[in-house]
């Protein structure tokens, strides 16, 4: 039987969740066995042609070409999962998203009319249907395993979308909100990182994107009482995931709030 | 091949680097006319953005240029910024972020010997393909690989873009317990990354002269890492060539960077002149600094012994000085931690006040500058970064004319196919992070 054919995939990111690939050092050099990694350009020359049995993509687009280029790679994917905040919310690029990218371009570029970009960063999905989103800034090596060997064997990743909150109860961390008054973004991210920031005695700063039930408005004012200023407000959820509509949306309330 | 004797190459993209680049080739009549190293990579307009954060910002959002080397960018950042409000880490505080600056270099220096630059010597595709017949080669780059990872999660909770790392220190620093697993680790580790010096040292090494002016960090008494005096080595034909230092302050009045319309890396220059950061500027400038041991390994591997003022500016054996100062990196580790005392506080208070602060570490791939101007409630007003990349980018540009202009000079006509893989060699030499040099522009084809 042939092997199942593996693509992996760049567009505007940091190449950190590809890198997590190559991370899996326990692992790697038997998943090469299993699958034949056809495509994956950090780690081989020689890429080889579609189709593909499952795409992984890296990073969101941000030029014209590279909105083409997506296509191609969703034509010639049986199944398409993007891998990480740029890929899933447009990343941290899409700070472009809220400010005056002419501007951004003359400010750091001595001849701007070399450059070429669109105004936007914008998720894969936003250009093309996707079949699964793996969040985090970056990926989470165990949760990078569990979703290629679950697509191999075609049933559905085990995933969960809940809050950071209950990686910290089943790790034991105490909650450094109540315990510290420290500012945490855990009640409104996505689980995935096995809650570390507060393990390191920080809060929380929304690196896997909005959970799957979270309440901003209610949220907000919370940080606020933590001791957090209006513009620090928007700042914390202006990050990795900016771009996600609902740290989006808050982010812009707490904007005109602050400005009042 | 055009009717006025001009062939042109287009190699890309580029296998077996971080980021996305090409190489553009021009030929006339049978003689290379230009090589342009493209990069591609889109822009993301960190500089920009960096305006208006607060300046305990900057390590978090800065590691994320790259996913390969983000402990360079979290330090580099941190120096820079602590250099602005006049504060400075020192004792334990700093000997945990030199240990974890170890970390990525063991880690980030035994994935580019074992897995993307060793499978050129052996003709191979990856090294998924060069496992077929030397596993354990690869397997052991991937333990060796997998204990710089273990330093860098331990201390910094995870491999790529670890969160404890902050202004003034570490959110948390670990207790002595915790530090002997790793310890453990490493001692075997050592084993592992001492017999890949010996694997790499036997490999055949084509010869090259990269002549460009060798650029590091260096420190009176050790191998300069996550701090030091930037550090010119001249050329000089054959010779040693002379040795200049300057204040971090002055770093962009030598290394000026300049526009070219094909890439969207800035190119740079050094006092006007080509110059190179990385492994080998790094062990020309520094290599006396390390452990008599090591330097026994760097002679019996074929680099010359810097403390008789050898310089090894073959870009090919640049595999064994990376080998190298991956075992020197385990060793400073398990020294770091054998003297390790848990510091009073995790971190000192780093105050905002109106100033420019400049900071520098020695990425794995080479020097990285930060410079950030900060109002005086912290807000960011100012922002560059200069990566190691986009400051080769002209010597590897050189490299590659270097080798293919060898190559045409002396047998039958290339095939396109042999002159790309002779260029790629000659570009991975140098471990390019084409993410990080293209952080912000992008490219629009000159036609």
């Amino acid at each position: 039987m042939d092997r199942p054919r593996l693509a992996v995939w760049k567009f505007a990111s940091c190449d950190g969740c590809q890198l997590t690939l190559l991370d899996c050092e326990d692992e790697l050099l038997d998943l090469a066995e299993r699958l034949e990694i056809a495509h994956f350009l950090e780690a081989a020359t020689a890429p080889a042609a579609g189709p593909y049995d499952l795409s992984l993509v890296e990073g969101s687009i941000t030029t014209a070409q590279d909105a083409e280029r997506i296509r191609r790679v969703r034509a010639a994917s049986r199944y398409l999962v993007t891998i990480g905040a740029c890929a899933t919310a447009g990343g941290i690029q899409a700070l472009r998203n809220n400010a005056d990218v002419a501007e951004y371009r003359a400010v750091v570029y001595a001849r701007p009319e070399y450059v070429e970009t669109l105004v936007t960063s914008t998720p894969i999905s936003a250009h093309v249907p996707v079949d699964f989103e793996l969040r985090g800034c970056p990926i989470d090596r165990g949760q990078l395993i569990e979703v290629i060997t679950a697509y191999l064997a075609d049933r559905t990743p085990d995933v969960p979308r809940h809050s950071v909150c209950f990686e910290c109860k089943r790790r034991g961390t105490v909650c450094v909100t109540v315990a510290h008054g420290t500012p945490c973004l855990g009640p409104v991210t996505h689980a995935g990182c096995g809650a570390l920031c507060p393990a390191y005695a920080r809060g929380c700063y929304g690196c896997f994107g909005p959970s799957d039930s979270t309440n901003l408005p209610a949220f907000v004012p919370l940080l606020r009482r933590g001791g957090l200023a209006g513009p620090d407000v928007v700042r914390v959820l202006r990050t990795f995931n900016t771009a996600a509509p609902e740290f989006d949306t808050a982010a812009r309330q707490a904007a005109e709030e602050a400005d009042r | 091949m055009t009717g006025d004797g001009t062939r042109q190459l287009h190699l890309g993209p580029l296998g077996r680097v971080e980021g996305e680049g090409s190489l553009h080739l021009v030929l006339r009549d049978g003689e290379l006319a230009e090589a342009r190293l493209a990069i591609y990579e889109p822009p993301r307009f960190f500089e920009a953005f960096l305006r208006g954060r607060g300046h305990t910002e900057p390590p978090d959002l800065t590691s994320r240029i790259c996913g390969i080397c983000p402990v360079a960018y979290q330090l580099s950042a941190c120096r820079a910024l602590e250099d602005a409000c006049g504060v400075r880490v020192e004792g334990q505080l700093a000997a945990l972020r030199r240990l974890l600056y170890c970390g990525e270099w063991i880690e980030s220096q035994a994935l580019h010997v074992h897995l993307l630059h060793a499978p050129d010597f052996f003709g191979c595709d990856s090294a998924i393909e060069l496992a077929r017949t030397h596993r354990e080669d690869v397997a052991r780059g991937l333990r060796v690989k997998q204990a710089g990872n273990a330093i860098v999660e331990l201390l910094g909770g995870r491999a790529i873009h670890p969160v404890n790392v902050r202004l003034g220190g570490f959110h948390r620093v670990p207790a002595p317990a915790e530090l002997r697993p790793l310890a453990e680790l490493l001692r075997r580790a050592r084993d592992d990354a001492e017999e890949s010096v010996h694997w790499v040292s036997g490999f055949d090494f084509p010869d090259a002269v990269c002549d460009a002016d060798l650029f590091a960090l260096a420190e009176p008494d050790h191998y300069a890492v996550e701090s030091g005096t930037p550090t010119v080595l001249r050329t000089d034909g054959d010779r040693r060539g002379s040795v200049h230092a300057f204040p971090l302050a002055e770093f962009g009045t030598h290394v000026v960077e300049h526009q070219v319309p094909y890439s969207t890396a800035l190119h740079s220059r050094l006092d006007g002149r080509r110059h190179l950061t990385g492994s080998l500027a790094r062990f020309a400038i520094s290599g006396h600094r390390m452990p008599a041991g090591l330097l026994d390994l760097a002679v019996a591997g074929g680099l010359g012994d810097p403390r008789t003022g050898a310089v090894c500016r073959n870009p090919y054996r640049s595999i064994v000085i990376r080998a190298i100062e991956v075992l020197y990196a385990v060793d400073e580790a398990l020294r770091i931690i054998d003297e390790y005392r848990p510091p009073p506080r995790p971190y000192i208070p780093v105050p905002a006040r109106a100033a420019t602060g400049h900071g520098a570490t020695e990425a794995p791939r080479g020097l990285l500058y930060h410079r950030y101007m900060l109002a005086a409630d912290g807000t960011v007003t100012d922002a560059v970064l200069v990566p190691p990349t986009a400051q080769n980018q002209g010597a590897i540009e050189a490299d590659v004319a270097r080798a293919v202009r060898a190559r045409l000079a002396v047998g039958p006509p290339a095939e396109d196919a042999e002159l790309a893989t002779l260029s790629e060699r000659a570009i991975r030499n140098h471990d390019p992070c084409i993410s990080c040099s293209a952080h912000f522009l992008r490219l629009s084809v000159e036609r």
